[in-house]
């Protein structure tokens, strides 16, 4: 997550300080990633050495010291969004590299391996879930992060399931080896590379 | 208090080399107000579970009870009647009658059990009322979106005072907002004192709930803890 683009972000909508920073960064995000206030002054001293933005009055050192965003700083955060992140090649994920060695363990039992990471998985899908219930508390950033978090959960359960359904066929001599190693193609794209 | 409970309940499809375990001694309870999902592939015992538990099948071994009562000791009638009065069914494909309108298909199960039409069909409008659907009561089930129905199938299933909600991939022809909204008035209906089963592969929709049950090759293999307060959840977050 880029604090330093979500603070430039805030920036732009006018001068801001940076407890206030921290504030309204965390409630747009439901507060569901806090910062701390080092972070946050960090973060602004590094965009401030880039030219992204000023401080109002560089004299002043109090937490009341105001910023704005520069030119600079609202061209890189135009370009940041509008910048694919990189979804080029596959994450090295960890539940991924559990199941494939589970599978060459002699004496584990790989479903259920499976099954432990599909239920801690849904425990917290149901997390998330219950902080959707209540709809007085649920405004459209925090609906927002709230869904993302929930698909990205059920994306890895979906593939606990199909993996789960593809062992057993390929246990029951359905489907080809499960052991069988796949090619990742060689050649990628990098994303954003100029055409 | 458990308003149902499967013990140790086994149903066998075939005999002898044809035979199919769909469900191996099977111990479920379902409290008042509580909302239970079963999670399992296709294949893994889910639609048998509801069927019995609904009373539409009788299992091969095993007791259930609905309401305090073992079905063992009631007739094919009084199982009718049970279902009747007592069960609301939700099915992927809504099952509404095509030729009857909204409310029409929504008091319908009140008039088969004896109520008359005038009293049923106002209870039927205080069910679709309470799912947003009252401009929609004269409308046929081609009229209606898919959401709608859906909605229209949920009034039917809780109308009259039902004490327990069955349903099979309730949102499984539904986009994920209308599948939310499923969820909700299930949850809702929950909250109004209902006991309900939802079977589904779809952890979305399962994560509704507040216990999940999995099934796997006909036996439940494992079931969720339950969770912690929203407030304490946010709180435990690591920081970034």
């Amino acid at each position: 997550m880029s604090i330093r683009h979500a603070l430039l972000a805030l920036l732009s909508e006018g001068p801001k300080y940076g407890l206030q920073l921290r504030q309204e960064f965390e409630s747009r995000t439901g507060e569901v990633w806090p910062l701390n206030v080092g972070q946050v002054y960090t973060t602004l001293q590094r965009l401030e050495r880039d030219g992204l933005i000023e401080a109002d009055d560089v004299a002043d050192v109090s937490p009341q010291k105001g910023f704005h965003i520069t030119q600079e700083g609202a061209e890189e955060l135009a370009q940041w969004l509008r910048t694919p992140p990189d979804y080029s090649s596959p994450p090295r994920d960890e539940l991924v590299i559990k199941v494939l060695v589970a599978l060459e363990l002699p004496g584990v039992d790989v479903h259920e391996v499976v099954q432990v990471h599909r239920r801690y998985l849904v425990e917290l899908m149901q997390q998330w879930t219950r902080l959707k219930e209540d709809e007085s508390r649920l405004d459209l950033n925090f609906a927002l992060v709230v869904d993302a978090e929930l698909f990205r959960l059920d994306s890895l359960i979906r593939w606990l399931d199909t993996a789960d359904g593809r062992l057993k066929r390929a246990a029951a001599g359905v489907d080809a080896p499960a052991s069988q190693s796949f090619p990742l193609p060689k050649a990628r794209r990098r994303v954003g590379a100029p055409q | 208090m458990s308003y149902l409970e499967l013990r140790d309940v086994s149903k066998v499809y075939g005999e002898d080399a044809t035979q199919v375990h769909a469900l191996s001694r099977i111990e479920l309870s379902v409290d008042s107000g509580s909302l239970v999902a079963v999670m399992g592939a296709s294949g893994s015992g889910k639609s048998t579970l509801l069927t019995i538990a609904g009373s539409l099948e009788d299992p091969t071994s095993g007791e259930v009870c609905v309401g305090g009562q073992s079905l063992s000791f009631l007739s094919r009638n009084g199982k009718a009647r049970l279902r009747r009065q007592s069960i609301g069914y939700v099915f992927q494909d809504y099952n509404l009658l095509a030729g009857l309108s909204a409310l029409e298909n929504v008091s319908l199960p009140l008039e088969l059990d004896g109520i008359s039409a005038r009293k049923a069909r106002v209870a039927a409008m205080e069910s679709l009322e309470a799912f947003a659907l009252r401009d929609r009561a004269s409308h046929y089930p081609d009229q209606l979106s898919g959401g709608e129905r859906q909605r229209v199938a949920i009034a039917r299933a809780v109308v009259g005072g039902r004490q327990l909600l069955l349903a099979d991939e309730p949102s499984g022809a539904l986009d994920s907002t209308n599948a939310e909204a499923v969820m909700r008035l299930i949850l809702a209906a929950c909250h109004r004192g209902m006991a309900a089963i939802v079977v589904t592969h779809d952890a979305q929709l399962a994560s509704w709930a507040d216990r999940v049950v999995f099934l796997r090759d006909g036996r439940i293999v494992d079931q969720t803890l339950p969770i912690e307060s929203a407030d304490a959840f946010l709180a435990d977050l690591p920081k970034s």
